[in-house]
């Protein structure tokens, strides 16, 4: 198993999820963070005075998929994310050892399996 | 003192030769010489003040629906509109809306240059004379009108304009278009004079013209990024704070009591105070209305439903407010509530309006100036001297078809003027920001901040005082200087 996690745009988000979403991929996180790259950092004014902010917002999404569906899923990234600006992000793939679903207690890699459509209740 | 005196003089005398027009000496002190015009005078006042409010009511409400990366734009915004119309509106607008009551626009007054007694300025501004009123009153209440006017216009264009449209628009709005058109149907022009509309306090002259001008500015801009999926289906992109929409729909509702009772132009008989009633009725079966459809098509209560159904109900009842029985307004105000659901869903399908000021605005404006045709009664039609009483009391149609004239007259004239301003706007500086800009929203693409700067950027730790990695002393310990006074209080 592995966790893919990248930082992106904000307006990066949404057709990855789309896409993710159709490739059979509903399961994912994000979370609003802040970091600095090669990306200046933002000037702000405020009454005439300045301040400068080194770290941007971006998100930061999170998948856990099988070792055999990561290509599917960094190729949507890339797909979606990509803009050729300085600014883009990045991509980081890690090792999972364990995924066990709350509810039932199961684990491995069924736990990672999209639902059956009787499964999910309406 | 002297000093000053010095340079003032040359100044003033190279000013009076520049500009004639302009009063510098004090020539006399303003004289109301009745108790009755100083009545009218506080209460026009009053009402103006109240309606110079309604400002903060648009500021909130804007900002509400907007995201929050667009929340400070909207400060700025409210702010240099204002302002240019105050200066535009005092130095041209006035005169040609209220200078004489030729049919097309007036031609006395630029600069309120019309002396202090109501004698003297009732050559140059009949209805001071008319109504009895100060000119100073007088030319404030009408100006706050049209500085709600101009704040409709934008409402509907939130989180994608460029900041120097308005600039333009908002000089050419203030200076000429209002003016004149209010000219037409409140200062004694053609529609008001020959053709007898009824418009209290401004259905159309306010809410039309400005609903008239964001229509033509929104066909030019376009919908917001990500307002439209790839098959055209509109999405919600919700605003960022239902509280503040709440408090700028309260804030207009009351600055509504400024508007419709003030348009009494004067105190004294008490007509504004019906006129209050009536103005209260007609927004309360606008949200009754408007949250009730809403609950029958989709079993919720629609919060930001329930605040444009109070608008409607407030703009339908503007124009009829000075000429109906109080039963007639709960009827016009939940018909408004009922138009602006269904308004905002079909025009939502191909226009994108933040704020639903179209509908709001636009369609209960034009119904609440129909409204006047059909439930104007005989005693007031006689006593505001304009027009006939409605169809329900003279079963005649002419005075629904002077109404339904006067918005066909008003909807086209502002809107071909207003599409040709931004249509030129748009070929030369243009009028929308790049799609960078708006990804990041305008507080910090147009104004270099945001509006809520800790949202975006992150604040350093609060300071303990202690050198950094140094331990805190332990409890009890005697305190340090650089300790907080939390605990020097228990030493």
């Amino acid at each position: 198993m592995k966790k893919i996690e990248a930082f992106i745009r904000h307006e990066a988000f949404e057709p990855i999820r789309a896409e993710l979403l159709d490739r059979g991929f509903p399961s994912l996180s994000i979370l609003e963070a802040k970091g600095s790259g090669r990306q200046k950092g933002i000037v702000e004014r405020y009454r005439g005075s300045t301040l400068t902010v080194n770290v941007r917002p971006k998100i930061k999404l999170e998948v856990v998929v099988e070792d055999k569906d990561k290509a599917v899923v960094v190729e949507t990234i890339l797909k979606h994310a990509r803009t050729g600006e300085v600014g883009d992000g990045k991509i980081f793939v890690i090792p999972v050892e364990e995924a066990i679903r709350i509810r039932t207690g199961e684990g491995g890699e069924p736990v990672l399996q999209l639902h059956e459509e009787s499964e999910i209740p309406g | 003192m002297k000093k000053r005196l010095l340079i003032a003089g040359p100044v003033a005398a190279v000013a009076s030769l520049v500009l004639p027009g302009l009063a510098f000496g004090a020539e006399a002190v303003p004289i109301l010489d009745t108790p009755e015009a100083s009545i009218n005078a506080m209460w026009v006042i009053v009402a103006g003040v109240l309606v110079m409010f309604m400002q903060a009511g648009f500021l909130l409400l804007e900002v509400g629906f907007s995201r929050a990366k667009n929340a400070g734009a909207g400060v700025a915004k409210v702010l240099v509109n204002f302002s240019i119309a105050s200066l535009c509106y005092w130095a041209c607008g006035f005169a040609l809306a209220f200078g004489g009551l030729g049919s097309i626009a007036g031609d006395h007054g630029f600069f309120l240059n019309v002396g202090s007694s109501i004698e003297e300025a009732g050559k140059s501004i009949p209805f001071v004379e008319t109504y009895s009123i100060s000119p100073a009153a007088f030319m404030f209440f009408q100006f706050v009108f049209c500085a709600v006017s101009l704040a409709i216009v934008w409402g509907a264009t939130l989180e994608r304009i460029k900041f120097s449209a308005y600039i333009v628009y908002a000089i050419i709005f203030s200076a000429v278009l209002y003016p004149v058109l209010s000219h037409w149907i409140f200062g004694g022009g053609w529609l008001q004079a020959n053709i007898g509309m009824q418009d209290f306090a401004g259905s159309t002259v306010v809410h039309l013209i400005g609903a008239t001008g964001a229509f033509a500015a929104l066909l030019l801009l376009g919908p917001r990024i990500g307002k439209y999926t790839k098959d055209g289906k509109p999405r919600a992109i919700p605003g960022h704070s239902m509280p503040l929409v709440g408090l700028g729909v309260l804030i207009l509702w009351l600055g509504w009591f400024g508007f419709n009772p003030g348009s009494t132009l004067g105190a004294v008989g008490g007509r504004f105070a019906e006129v209050v009633v009536v103005t209260n009725l007609a927004a309360a079966a606008g949200v009754v209305a408007a949250v009730a459809v809403m609950y029958l098509l989709s079993k919720t209560i629609d919060i930001g439903m329930a605040g444009n159904g109070a608008i409607a109900g407030l703009v339908a009842i503007t124009a009829p407010s000075g000429y109906v029985e109080y039963w007639a307004a709960p009827i016009i105000g939940a018909i408004a509530g009922v138009i602006v659901v269904f308004g905002v869903i079909a025009i939502e399908k191909v226009i994108d309006d933040p704020v639903g000021a179209t509908s709001a605005h636009g369609l209960a404006g034009i119904w609440g100036t129909l409204a006047c045709g059909i439930f104007t009664s005989p005693r007031l039609a006689e006593f505001n001297e304009v027009g006939d009483p409605g169809l329900w009391y003279s079963g005649s149609f002419s005075q629904l078809g002077a109404q339904a004239l006067g918005v066909g007259v008003a909807f086209g004239c502002v809107f071909v003027v207003s599409y040709g301003i931004f249509y030129v706007l748009k070929k030369t500086i243009g009028i929308r920001v790049s799609p960078e800009e708006e990804d990041a929203g305008l507080d910090i693409s147009e104004h270099g901040m945001y509006g809520y700067p800790e949202q975006f950027i992150p604040q350093p730790e609060y300071s303990t005082g202690l050198p950094f990695g140094a331990a805190p002393p332990p409890a009890g310990a005697p305190a340090a200087a650089t300790v907080s006074p939390m605990t020097t209080t228990e030493s």
